[in-house]
């Protein structure tokens, strides 16, 4: 027995707990048979008894669960135009069981069809996760001469099926690639993100754009039947179907007339146009240029063209209306004018004397207005008007790094918007906190200063310039801008729109600063002498617009005399901005345009604004997209009374306010 | 009946039994039948996975890991394991609540993986911590136990059950379930006592339901009801019972099961290997598996009726009946009887996950075999 005895175990009753003990595993051993004895019989059921039963299944009818994918859903623009559709194709599938040598076939194969590295890798990993004895996809849309080449030599080959399929087509091509994305061959990247289950017998997987955003819903949900095949594989019959749902269909927010109206105004230049309907956050067009052909994408696209793309200067793939990052430029001023306004530091009448630069309180050093000879007295007015530097100077100066920082952070600067696509960027945002973590320096009051003129760190994407431009607008209200317009349920076919979802709204100290705003906008683009006054002597409703010019090199301080715009390669030319929305009394656009490497906003991205303003609000008919001029227009010479419209030697002028 | 007992504590006959016992601390019975299993096994894997030396390699490690962690269980005397006890639960505790708090911060695909690698371990670990737990706790009490142990107790079963279940992970809470079950069982907790708790269990259980997450519901109910899941359970069943019927008294021999082979069954080689046993090598072999099943269990039971001390003999019945909870779900499930849960069929299945805390309980019982004090006080 045990050796020591705990106290509590003192008024244990020994005996009586062995003899219970003992009691109980009897009663295990019991119920252990007893349970056994079940199985048993079972077992002598299933083995014995049924064994003909069974055994006459498993020889003649093999069961087969097939996986029936479902159709992907189809994308529309606004009014139903095909963005993406899918359309019949054939697909090339292999039994690596029933073809005897497989390197042998596949090497034939690939003297008939195109077989490349990556149809080949995807076979593989296909095989490995694919049950024995079943079909394993090898080439998706064969083209009619690849089919042909095959047919021909078909008695050469076992274990080898065509089968039709769907193949993805973007009817648009290269329009709105950006926006709609592409899909590609799965991987097991792909899989790794969704329910691997509901995804046996897909073959693609959303890449980019909305096909990424949506995938999971425009995938729809998988179909099952079980098929009873003979000894050979062969289907006999359906023993049990189950209907799989078609993806979901999409209606993009996108006009598709707009968003080639956009494009073409763009011409050949690199840039992004994104227009946004004010009052829901609808994105109307979404341009990044240059494009790209999606259709490269779908059935894996080979290297070397993959490699031009990627290696291309001006970068087709990356698209610059979510992921570009630039300087607002002079398109910021408004919007400092309006903090000036909220913080009651600026009243619309006080006078600001520009001589052409700006000194800072014991300093010597020179900020420089875009124009040297200076702008004389400028109001708020004139300030937004002609773009006076030295008037927004003296604005950020008033106001200060951190209430610039804490009313621009209120549009939503600095960090994405949310909108629906993959790899929105959010921009930059300085302030001291910023500075002191990511530079380790304090702020300093000269950089306040460029920020005032949307220079120095603060970086923004076209489209959170749309954003603010369409919250401006609004006069306050938001809403996240969006790429879905309405959803369509497949089976039931009824079509849904998507509501708009607002954003806190933006409340001013005092309302008509809004309008007080709007009105110097307006100035910029239907006064004479305002730096949009080109497009907007002749439109037909009213525009509120702001220029504004980015550069790209630094001009030295000394430096005189700026190059002839001719001179400059082009790719240290500077950026072209314009911002822009109307009508102005009941905003139905609001639109910003980038325009890389263009020089001027006033000349290049303004009228681009107004082709696209005119297809939307004037004659949203066919005629819109030839109507357009994609010639940049020459900047007139004239000067005008109330000043002028930036030249191009303005604009390269204007380099000396940056980096002092 | 203390004299049954007391003829037990005869010095053994000398010999290799002996010497094992002794010097090595193992137990020649429970050792050569888990051989034996374990033989039988590899032969049946390496049919079921389509004749893969790899899948048979990588069995082959796992069994000799296994192998080790049993020989180092049985080094321990049962004492330092009673005293180790509550420790072990606690800390098994935390790490459950620890991987349900990241758990439910990963609702992204990726992180599933991360917490898939955790999963296992704690809840596993739980397998052996439970009956460890409740067999120490017990030790120093009055038996049948008094309703506070009781209700205590029930409190030690429930809160990680909650939360295994909560994973969710069904088949591991009811094995940790029975784990706790078996040691009250044991301990003589009176049949009214026994009945009334498994009432109250069934009453709870719409509580229960209230608390689960919509895909976890739907788990529960595919537990329940196969046929929900067309391209899972429902399909598994049929073809296991296609293959299991074909095997007919002598089986198809071994290597010729067509079903596993052809890929008719799913998991062939996992849970359901005992589908593919049954068509090679037909009823007689599973009379034969069954039959070194319980004598395994019954080698397991005579060691708890030679326990030393309270926990000795909880620790030693509850692990014996574990392993056989192991075998009757596993067949039930793959023969239909029982609804489709993931417990492996103990040594046979592929995976490691189970087979190394299954052979720890045998390094355990066989600790408290090779521990007997053999001379009375």
């Amino acid at each position: 027995m045990p050796l020591r005895r705990s106290s509590f175990e003192a008024i244990k009753n020994l005996h009586e707990e062995r003899h219970v003990f003992l009691l109980r595993i009897l009663a295990a051993a019991l119920l252990c048979l007893g349970l056994s004895a079940l199985l048993v019989t079972r077992l002598v059921h299933v083995q014995l008894i049924d064994h003909d039963y069974y055994s006459t299944r498993s020889d003649e009818n093999r069961m087969r669960l097939w996986v029936v994918p479902p159709v992907r859903g189809y994308l529309f623009d606004r009014n139903g135009t095909v963005m993406a559709e899918n359309r019949p194709a054939f697909l090339m599938q292999v039994n690596p069981e029933k073809t005897g040598d497989l390197t042998d076939t596949l090497k034939r194969l690939s003297q008939l069809v195109r077989i490349s590295e990556s149809d080949l890798v995807r076979f593989r990993d296909r095989r490995r996760k694919a049950p024995k004895f079943t079909e394993v996809p090898l080439r998706f849309n064969l083209t009619m001469e690849e089919l042909a080449n095959y047919q021909v030599n078909r008695y050469a080959f076992k274990g080898v099926q065509i089968e039709p399929s769907l193949s993805r087509k973007y009817p648009l091509g290269a329009s709105a690639a950006h926006v709609i994305g592409y899909i590609g061959g799965i991987t097991e990247n792909d899989l790794d993100k969704v329910d691997e289950k509901t995804y046996r017998g897909t073959n693609y997987f959303g890449k980019n754009g909305v096909e990424r955003a949506y995938e999971e819903a425009l995938h729809g949900v998988l179909g099952t039947k079980i098929v009873e095949t003979n000894a050979a594989g062969r289907p006999l019959r359906e023993v049990d179907y189950r209907l799989g749902t078609p993806g979901t269909n999409l209606y993009l927010s996108i006009d598709a007339k707009l968003q080639l109206v956009a494009e073409q105004s763009l011409g050949e230049r690199s840039g992004a146009v994104v227009a946004i309907e004010p009052g829901t956050g609808e994105i109307l067009a979404l341009v990044s240029k240059p494009g790209f052909d999606p259709h490269l994408f779908v059935d894996g696209i080979d290297v070397p063209t993959y490699r031009a793309l990627n290696e291309n200067e001006k970068r087709p793939l990356f698209n610059r209306a979510l992921q570009g990052q630039y300087a607002a430029g002079s398109t910021i001023k408004p919007f400092m004018a309006l903090a000036g306004l909220d913080a009651r530091q600026l009243k619309p009448a006080d006078n600001v004397y520009c001589k052409g630069e700006f000194t800072l309180p014991g300093s010597s050093h020179k900020y420089r207005c875009h124009k040297r000879e200076g702008h004389g007295w400028v109001d708020m007015d004139r300030g937004v008007g002609v773009s006076c530097d030295v008037y927004f100077y003296n604005v950020a100066l008033k106001l200060g790094i951190d209430r610039i920082h804490g009313f621009l952070t209120r549009f939503g600067l600095g960090k994405p918007l949310g909108v629906d696509l993959p790899g929105e960027k959010g921009g930059l945002m300085p302030s001291r906190e910023w500075k002191k973590r990511v530079r380790k320096e304090d702020w300093y009051l000269g950089e306040t200063l460029n920020i005032g003129i949307g220079q120095g760190y603060t970086l923004v994407t076209p489209l959170q310039l749309a954003q603010i431009t369409a919250q401006l607008a609004m006069r306050g209200k938001g809403f996240r801008p969006h790429m879905v317009h309405a959803v369509q349920d497949p089976v039931t076919q009824k079509v849904v729109s998507v509501p708009p979802e607002p954003l806190p709204e933006i409340v001013l100290s005092r309302t008509e600063a809004w309008d007080q705003i709007i009105e110097t906008m307006e100035h910029v683009v239907h006064e004479p002498g305002g730096t949009a006054y080109r497009i907007g002597h002749d439109a037909p409703y009213r525009i509120a617009g702001k220029t504004g010019t980015v550069q790209v090199v630094a001009m030295k301080q000394n430096e005189k005399e700026a190059p002839d715009l001719a001179d400059v390669l082009e790719k240290f030319r500077d950026h072209a901005l314009f911002i822009a929305f109307a009508p102005v009394e009941s905003p139905k656009i609001a639109i910003a345009v980038l325009a890389e490497h263009a020089g001027h906003g006033g000349s290049v991205a303004a009228p681009v604004a107004r082709a696209v303003m005119d297809a939307w609000l004037v004659n949203p008919g066919r005629d819109a997209i030839h109507g357009v001029t994609p010639e940049p227009i020459e900047p007139p010479a004239r000067p005008s009374v109330a000043g002028r419209a930036e030249s191009p030697r303005d604009v390269l002028a204007k380099r000396d306010s940056r980096h002092p | 009946m203390s004299n049954t007992l007391s003829t037990e504590q005869r010095a053994p006959a000398p010999g290799w039994s002996e010497w094992f016992a002794r010097v090595l601390h193992l137990d020649l019975w429970l050792l050569s039948l888990l051989f034996a299993l374990s033989a039988l096994g590899l032969l049946v894997l390496y049919s079921a996975s389509g004749h893969s030396m790899d899948v048979v390699a990588n069995q082959m490690q796992r069994l000799g890991l296994g192998m080790l962690v049993l020989f180092a269980c049985a080094q321990l005397p049962p004492d330092l394991y009673r005293l180790a006890a509550p420790w072990l639960y606690g800390i098994t505790l935390v790490l459950l609540i620890l991987v349900l708090t990241l758990g439910d911060d990963a609702k992204g695909a990726v992180r599933w993986l991360d917490v898939g690698l955790f999963r296992f371990q704690p809840s596993e670990l739980m397998k052996l911590a439970m009956p460890l737990a409740i067999a120490a706790y017990l030790h120093r009490r009055p038996l049948p136990p008094r309703p506070q142990d009781l209700v205590a107790v029930l409190m030690m079963i429930v809160v990680p059950v909650l939360l295994v279940v909560k994973q969710p992970d069904l088949g591991t809470a009811l094995l940790i379930v029975a784990g706790g079950g078996f040691a009250l069982f044991f301990s003589g907790l009176g049949w009214r006592w026994i009945l009334a708790t498994m009432a109250s269990v069934a009453a709870a259980a719409p509580v229960l339901w209230h608390f689960l997450h919509d895909y976890q519901r739907k788990r529960v109910l595919t537990f329940l009801d196969p046929e929900l899941d067309p391209l899972g359970a429902g399909y598994h069943i049929t073809q296991s019972k296609i293959a299991i019927g074909s095997g007919g008294l002598f089986g198809k021999g071994l290597l010729n099961g067509t079903q596993a082979k052809l890929d008719f069954l799913p998991e062939a080689h996992t849970d359901f290997i005992f589908a593919v046993y049954a068509e090679e090598l037909g009823l007689l072999g599973v009379l034969l598996l069954l039959t070194l099943y319980i004598t395994l269990v019954s080698r397991g039971l005579i060691i708890a009726l030679r326990g030393q001390d309270t926990f000795q003999r909880l620790l030693a019945g509850s692990l014996s009946l574990m392993l056989f909870l192991y075998v009757f779900i596993n067949i039930g499930m793959v023969i239909g009887l029982l609804p489709v849960v993931g417990v492996p069929l103990p040594l046979m299945s592929y995976g490691g996950t189970s087979m190394v805390s299954l052979l720890a309980g045998f390094g355990m019982l066989t600790s408290i075999q090779t521990h007997r004090k053999l001379v009375s006080s």
